[in-house]
């Protein structure tokens, strides 16, 4: 059996001394796209902080590539796309350094660039369609597209694992529909997908498995949902997983469908 | 005294050493300082490091290095507290502020010294400077500037977003703690120059007149240090040339000329910007029907009609009198 690049016992989380994760199991396969959906406070980003390391478990067990997270070092392995309003700083910085530090997982301390470095991070930005804006400042683009810069950033390293959480959160759909095409191609070459998303929109024909959190744990886990689904389980159980459009939490988007029927009879 | 002459006196050149040193090292800490969005640490640190001066004249060892000492002990303080993240940044901050500055002022005058001894320290006096200083801050000065460029990617990385450093592998405590130390560091060394009440001036203010004009990191960076310079040779120049005829102080020249830098570029600055948000894309959708035609439409629009330019999707609209014009076959629709 392959090696699980992924996998969580028994995890919980405690956040300032109050339980946020409880009895969570979280098993990803070598090249799953995984969606991890919930409503706002469900806890879905704050496992995969936990996941990537950021927020310690309180107990359980996680594995990396089937090493203890303690002893895990091939920080390179892993691409993390953190949840972000954009990509500036206080400093002025350009997309393809933004993109450049992504590299650092696999740069030596005090050697430059080589040109496999290079090359790397020039796939990057070719991916997410943002080569022609390598010398813009990052500040100069729209949010959908710092968020791609965001998402080029964790590809420079060329990882085979990837945790991005909500990428789509507030990006309309032009920029959704580039992230669809920058993660096919990401799957396409076998790399294992953690996604974080209130909902999928272009990204839904992409996801191999639904993992639901609902009150800190796993409410459902299995066939992709649709958006519909996702976040409005019944609220008495973890066990249903019907569809349940009375419960569906806000949007963060507006629908990305607009058809001749959604205008207003009165601008008709 | 002529100019050249001036030149000549063996002070004076020390003092230009020190200057030009302390002009690069300031803003190159500063640039990663206020990347972090952290303009007052400079400040913080300075008035932290007047208790060290303070310890140097109790004690009767060299004020330079017990300075050294506890500003880079306040250093990894403030960085500490706000890691922890127990007390607002800004709060800690002005508590070490705080009791920096009462407890130098309190140690000099146990010690018997004059409020005057340390003023040279808290406004600088750069044209009393010994050799031995000029030594120590040349050094000093020439490893915060190559530390600030050889880890440049790391320090860039950490300051640009922590936790995805983090998750790179970096070891993000000890390149923030390593900051810190280095901005300690550029205090001391920039405490003769422009003093410690002046210091974060020199680290913050070229790094903001350079980021009106540069949109990206290492131009940035660059910028900042030869404006650095500038300003610190060129003030002591002024202040030495306008001596004869009144009592210019270098630190407050330097400062001062920092800032007119500053007030020069900020209009450049503000029009570049508003230039960019101008021909930034519209991330809406582009209209299906494509048939709301601008009637009457005879300009040509093109590359120089005057017409600011926004790329929009897969073309551009021209921004004419509060509408956007897309080129549609032979007329323009409005988008």
């Amino acid at each position: 059996m392959p090696v699980a690049p992924v996998h969580l016992e028994d995890g919980a989380v405690a956040i300032g001394g109050r339980p946020v994760l409880r009895h969570v199991d979280l098993r990803v396969e070598a090249g799953e796209f995984v969606a991890l959906m919930g409503a706002n406070g469900s806890g879905k980003s704050t496992l995969v902080r936990a996941l990537v390391g950021l927020r310690p478990l309180t107990s359980g067990q996680l594995r990396l590539f089937d090493t203890d997270l303690e002893r895990f070092h091939s920080w390179a392995r892993v691409g993390y796309v953190p949840q972000r309003g954009g990509a500036a700083s206080g400093v002025p910085a350009s997309v393809w350094e933004v993109v450049a530090s992504g590299r650092l997982t696999r740069r030596r301390l005090l050697r430059p660039l080589r040109a496999a470095d290079r090359a790397a991070i020039r796939d990057a930005l070719e991916v997410v369609g943002l080569l022609d804006r390598a010398g813009d400042g990052v500040s100069q683009l729209s949010g959908g597209q710092q968020q791609r810069v965001l998402i080029a950033r964790a590809l420079a390293g060329e990882p085979e694992l990837f945790f991005l959480d909500e990428p789509t959160a507030g990006v309309d759909l032009a920029n959704q529909e580039a992230f669809a095409h920058a993660l096919s191609v990401l799957k396409s070459r076998g790399a294992t997908i953690v996604l974080v998303a209130h909902e999928l929109g272009p990204l839904a024909g992409l996801v191999d498995r639904s993992v639901v959190m609902r009150h800190g744990r796993v409410a459902y886990d299995g066939a992709p949902l649709g958006d519909h689904a996702s976040p409005g389980l019944a609220p008495d159980g973890g066990h249903a997983h019907h569809v349940d459009h009375l419960h569906r939490t806000r949007h963060d988007v507006a629908p990305p469908v607009t058809g001749p029927l959604d205008t207003r009879p009165e601008s008709r | 005294m002529s100019t050249f002459e001036l030149l000549t006196l063996p002070f004076m050149q020390r003092a230009l050493l020190a200057a030009v040193f302390t002009g690069l090292a300031a803003p190159a800490v500063g640039t990663y300082i206020v990347q972090r969005r952290l303009a007052l640490m400079g400040d913080g640190i300075g008035h932290v490091a007047v208790t060290g001066v303070a310890l140097g004249l109790l004690t009767g060892a060299s004020p330079t290095w017990t300075a050294v000492g506890v500003a880079v002990i306040g250093a990894i303080l403030i960085e500490v507290i706000r890691e922890r993240g127990h007390t607002n940044g800004d709060v800690a901050l002005a508590l070490l502020f705080y009791g920096g500055l009462a407890g130098g002022v309190l140690i000099t005058g146990l010690a018997g010294q004059s409020a005057a001894r340390l003023q040279t320290y808290l406004f600088g006096s750069i044209t009393t400077i010994s050799v031995a200083d000029v030594v120590v801050t040349m050094v000093l000065a020439a490893v915060v500037v190559v530390v600030c460029l050889g880890l440049s990617p790391q320090l860039f990385a950490v300051a640009q977003d922590q936790e995805f450093a983090r998750v790179a592998g970096l070891n993000v405590r000890f390149y923030n703690i390593l900051v810190a130390v280095l901005a300690a560091v550029s205090v001391t060394v920039a405490m003769r120059t422009v003093g410690l009440l002046l210091v974060s001036a020199l680290m913050v203010v070229p790094v903001a007149t350079a980021q009106q004009l540069t949109r990206s990191f290492r131009t940035t960076l660059g910028a900042a240090m030869l404006l650095g310079l500038g300003a610190s040779v060129g003030g002591l120049l002024v202040s030495a040339f306008a001596s004869s005829r009144a009592d210019v102080a270098p630190g407050p020249s330097i400062v001062l000329l920092a800032l007119a830098g500053f007030v020069v570029t900020w209009p450049v600055g503000l029009w570049l910007r508003r230039r960019q948000h101008l021909t930034e894309p519209f991330d809406d959708e582009i209209p299906e029907d494509h048939h709301d035609v601008s009637e009457g439409h005879t300009h040509q629009h093109g590359a120089d009609c005057g017409h600011v330019a926004v790329p929009h999707g897969d073309h551009v609209d021209y921004l004419h009198d509060g509408h956007r014009h897309a080129a549609h076959g032979r007329h323009y629709d409005e988008h």
